[in-house]
């Protein structure tokens, strides 16, 4: 049992739901009690879904609990089945029908006998497993039926088509910025004249996936969703696959790279013709891409040095931080992923690039350290932008869990060479407020508040004598709480109990030397 | 199934599967009213998911609510639940000092048979601090219900009155000043038992009900729940209570059982109607005659013109998930609307009689059919029922809400009744507000010609 207020993952069955409402004409039945269908809202809210979530509840009650739930999830399988005949129906369980243990599967088998529909029980565990993890087995298990499926049958077709193709996998409802990175990526792909085979599993049809092993690799832009998909399509079918997140300039060539790498490996077997990439990553770069000219420029050049806090899934935080720290200059005092069973590979992606790592999925150790650090700019989920906002320092959302504003309705990718510009701008305009506020400080500005005590700064005890504290107040608002700071760590230190202008200055040189 | 309560009022009853809020979401409104109190939700991440989601913006306020999120080894039985919550409580205590703790029951709490009710005395008396059960669950009750199992709980912790430390307080204070004060309540009330309000209203529209009351001399005593814990009122054989929310049948059953209060059947105070009907069935219990309500009454509804004239001769479906939607339907229909449909998650027949029975009355007078009244309503069946009626508004959780506009049908989100003072004379107009905001918004835009947004092959 833990004491809980704010959790950066959802629960296990979100994820399946996500995954299943992504497909068209795929449904979700939930085995849950009533209220447990609040992903419907999310996703009519957020994403301002137009047409209704193909999702419903098979209401665990009372009599569920006392009885079991004997023909009733079968009967609203069926019903489905024959309301809006669906390809594919997933029965998802949910922390409720962990502990219950009805056999579920049963069900599904028993449905699928009657149903048109193929039915299939969603192999997630709540206790196990959470929101991003759960959407991955998900999505791994459909693909996984339906090509088995087709190869019982001897129906799958593995013939590579005739110029280079490939499959986008991991876009889905409720993503980060998704709809808008696919957009990009097609964009992309097409300017490389790289054929889209597929993108699962947004508006994606299950009939359709048996076509998957035609293409000629698979790109997993973001690793949480997909990957496991991937690795089984690798094993399988021998697909290749490239997980590397086209996130940045840096990365955006390294990615175009491993594209033509594996496209020319299978361009020799196939005796097509070989690509070569290289003029267009050049090409884009230095001329579509203002980012990597935005390197160069004196604005980036004012955040040289500058410390920042990132944390967010491990995508978006590693990402991020090689930006950060690789394009811009800018100092990553911490990194930090809450993807905890990722951990492995988000270490050994920022190694180099930032001071500290932090794995943890309590936001109040990401509040500690931000406080601690206190960082120009944060980049973070909307947790962090709350935090950012009690300690008065700016923050730029890069990760989910997310509001609403971070749907917009403009076009605003993470991804590719358009994504560079945005990450750019949200990079410079986090910094370019801190810098506004700066100036207000030494011109005076409409500063007339007097210090204020924030609810994260440490209470000590210590006691600041009249003439200290008027000396403070003239330190720019920007760094006062800094300067407090260090005084009041400077004068625990030296076991000082009156803060005095001296015992200030004396704290000064201290921390500068 | 169809009960008949009447000749003409029939209530139905469907499969149940529709979209609500879970019960722990009173919380929300709770925790604010409750100013010393501190709810802790005994659940899963799913829970936690939920109202982290449902309450947005509440989350970072350092809200005096948490979670305390049930693990694995919890579920199995590994861990000792005593020990755990003690933990947690302890840490609580240490951090925000409560003068209660709530604890909210889940789905999980009950399939594991979690002994809340049988751990909150022990550790009650370990820690120092007063700790509330309420089964707030998924698995038998629907959204606002969670306040009736959290006020239900709470009746048992009310002072019985000879022991009321605040009575006693106010008869020291009587014999100190015993002339001024004597005299001016010889004024301002009539001699009746103590009346106590009960359910969860923003502090405002309670001393505005108060205040409705003490035009007719009638004394409103107490409030479950008052302001603060500390507070609650007195309650015990000979004290009059009555409910200002459709919501609360258990309360009223515990009120009227456990504490030996007489219960005031009466429609609620939702509209002007609602309250003067109110008011009217809460004074001849005390043997006041009312004076003036009827001038009143038609003063707020002359003040309504604007909105009246907007909704006159509209249709609504309720699609029916938070149980204010007999009292919502009856003063709409008062207004001049046709209701299709009141979809309702539950309807206690015994405690909603004189609503029902308004409601009625309203119909007859108003020439409209009684509405038909779905309990546990089928949302799937609703949405076809909806497309062939096309109503003018459907009142509709927020899962519904967007894919309904989609295909050109106005809505209004049913929670925001919840949330918005929608209680006495005062607040009328505020439902109207509500009510008529999509049609005054469907007016700024019908010009455009975009009614409908959804591709023509799109199943409804």
């Amino acid at each position: 049992m833990k004491l809980a207020y704010w959790m950066y993952a959802g629960p296990a069955h979100i994820g399946t739901l996500r995954v299943a409402s992504s497909f068209k004409n795929v449904h979700a039945i939930m085995h849950a009690p009533l209220g447990d269908d609040y992903f419907n809202v999310m996703r009519s809210m957020l994403e301002r879904e137009r047409d209704f979530t193909a999702a419903t509840t098979s209401i665990v009650d009372r009599h569920v609990l006392a009885h079991g739930s004997q023909e009733r999830v079968v009967d609203n399988i069926l019903r489905k089945n024959k309301e809006e005949r669906p390809d594919l129906v997933i029965l998802t369980p949910t922390c409720t029908s962990s502990i219950l243990q009805e056999d579920l599967q049963n069900f599904v088998d028993r449905a699928s006998i009657i149903s048109d529909s193929n039915v299939i029980f969603a192999d997630v565990d709540h206790y196990q497993i959470n929101e991003i993890q759960a959407a991955d087995r998900t999505l791994e298990q459909i693909v996984r039926y339906y090509l088995d499926k087709c190869h019982k049958q001897e129906k799958l077709d593995q013939l590579l088509t005739d110029t280079p193709s490939v499959n986008i996998i991991g876009i889905f409802t409720l993503g980060f910025h998704n709809q808008h990175d696919c957009r990009e990526l097609k964009r992309l792909l097409q300017d490389l004249d790289i054929e889209i085979n597929q993108i699962i599993p947004e508006g994606a049809s299950v009939e359709d996936l048996k076509n998957l092993p035609k293409a000629w690799l698979n790109l997993i832009p973001y690793r949480e969703v997909g990957l496991m998909t991937a690795m089984y399509l690798n094993k399988e079918y021998g697909m290749p696959y490239i997980s590397t997140a086209p996130m940045g300039a840096v990365d955006m060539s390294e990615w175009i790279r491993q594209i033509n790498k594996k496209v020319n490996t299978l361009a020799l077997s196939l005796s097509s013709e070989r690509v070569d990439y290289e003029p267009y990553i050049d090409g884009q770069t230095r001329f579509v891409s203002q980012a990597a000219w935005f390197s160069r420029s004196i604005d980036c050049q004012n955040l040289m040095g500058k410390e920042t806090v990132v944390f967010g899934d491990a995508t978006h935080a590693a990402s991020i931080t090689k930006i950060l720290a690789r394009e811009m200059g800018i100092r990553v005092s911490c990194a930090g992923t809450y993807c905890k069973h990722d951990a492995q590979w988000f270490k050994e992606q920022i190694q180099g690039f930032c001071d500290e790592i932090l794995i943890t999925d309590d936001h109040a150790e990401v509040g500690d350290i931000i406080s601690y650090v206190e960082p120009s700019a944060i980049f973070g989920t909307q947790m962090e932008r709350h935090i950012g906002k009690r300690l008065d320092i700016p923050c730029g959302v890069i990760s989910a869990p997310v509001h609403i504003q971070n749907f917009p309705l403009g076009y605003r990718p993470f991804l590719g060479y358009e994504g560079t510009n945005q990450i750019a701008d949200l990079v410079y305009n986090s910094f370019a407020l801190g810098m506004e506020d700066h100036l207000l400080d030494i011109f005076g500005g409409h500063d007339t508040k007097e210090i204020i005590t924030k609810s994260l700064s440490m209470d000590i005890g210590l006691i600041w004598n009249p003439e200290s504290q008027l000396e403070l107040s003239k330190i720019p608002r920007f760094v006062r709480e800094k300067v407090e700071r260090n005084t009041e760590k400077f004068a625990q230190q030296k076991g000082i109990e009156t803060i005095t202008v001296e015992v200030m200055y004396a704290a000064k040189e201290a921390f500068n030397s | 199934m169809s009960v008949k309560i009447d000749e003409t009022l029939t209530v139905e009853c469907e499969t149940g599967n529709y979209h609500t809020f879970c019960p722990i979401s009173c919380i929300s409104w709770l925790y604010q009213k409750i100013e010393d109190s501190f709810f802790l939700v005994v659940g899963t991440k799913t829970c936690g998911y939920f109202l982290q989601n449902a309450l947005g913006v509440m989350i970072f306020a350092e809200p005096r609510y948490a979670m305390a999120e049930l693990e694995e080894g919890d579920i199995s039985a590994q861990l000792n639940d005593y020990e755990g919550l003690k933990k947690l409580c302890i840490r609580i205590r240490k951090d925000r000092d409560p003068s209660v703790i709530i604890w909210i029951g889940t789905c999980t709490t009950e399939i594991i048979k979690m002994d809340l009710e049988g751990i909150a005395p022990k550790l009650e008396w370990e820690i120092g601090i007063p700790i509330i059960v309420a089964r707030a669950n998924g698995l038998d009750y629907a959204f606002t219900q969670g306040e009736d199992t959290v006020l239900a709980a709470m009746a048992h912790r009310c002072p019985e009155p000879e022991f009321s430390v605040r009575e006693r307080k106010e008869t020291i204070k009587n014999l100190f000043a015993f002339h001024s004060i004597k005299k001016k309540q010889s004024i301002e009330y009539a001699n009746h038992p103590s009346l106590v309000l009960f359910g969860s209203l923003p502090s405002n529209v309670a001393s505005q009900l108060n205040l409705e009351l003490k035009r007719q001399f009638i004394k409103v005593s107490g409030w479950l729940p008052a302001q603060r814990y500390t507070d609650l009122p007195s309650l015990g054989d000979g004290v009059y209570v009555c409910g200002v929310n459709p919501f609360l049948s258990r309360t009223a059953t515990t009120l009227i059982r456990r504490e030996k209060c007489e219960l005031i059947g009466a429609p609620f105070p939702i509209g002007p109607d609602g309250t003067r009907a109110w008011i009217e069935k809460i004074c001849p219990v005390f043997g006041v005659e009312t004076h003036g309500l009827e001038e009143r009454e038609a003063r707020i509804w002359e003040s309504l013109k604007d909105y009246l004239y907007l909704i006159r001769g509209k249709s609504v479906f309720f699609m029916g998930d938070n149980l204010l939607e007999v009292s919502l339907a009856r003063f709409l229909i008062r207004c001049g609307m046709i209701v299709h449909e009141i979809g309702i998650p539950y309807i206690d027949k015994r405690y909603q009689a004189a609503e029902l029975s308004l409601l009625q009355d309203t119909c007859i007078k108003m020439c409209v059919p009684i509405p038909r009244i779905v309990e546990k309503p089928d949302n799937s069946n609703q949405i076809r029922r909806i497309r062939e009626l096309q109503p003018d508004l459907a009142i509709t959780g927020m899962a519904h809400a967007n894919p309904l506009e989609a295909r050109g049908i106005s809505t209004k989100w049913s929670v925001e009744f919840t949330f918005a003072q929608i209680h006495g004379f005062a607040n009328a107009r505020d439902v109207l507000e509500l009510v008529t905001r999509p049609l005054r918004r469907q007016k700024n835009i019908e010009d455009l010609d975009r009614t409908t947004l959804v591709r023509k092959n799109n199943k409804f």
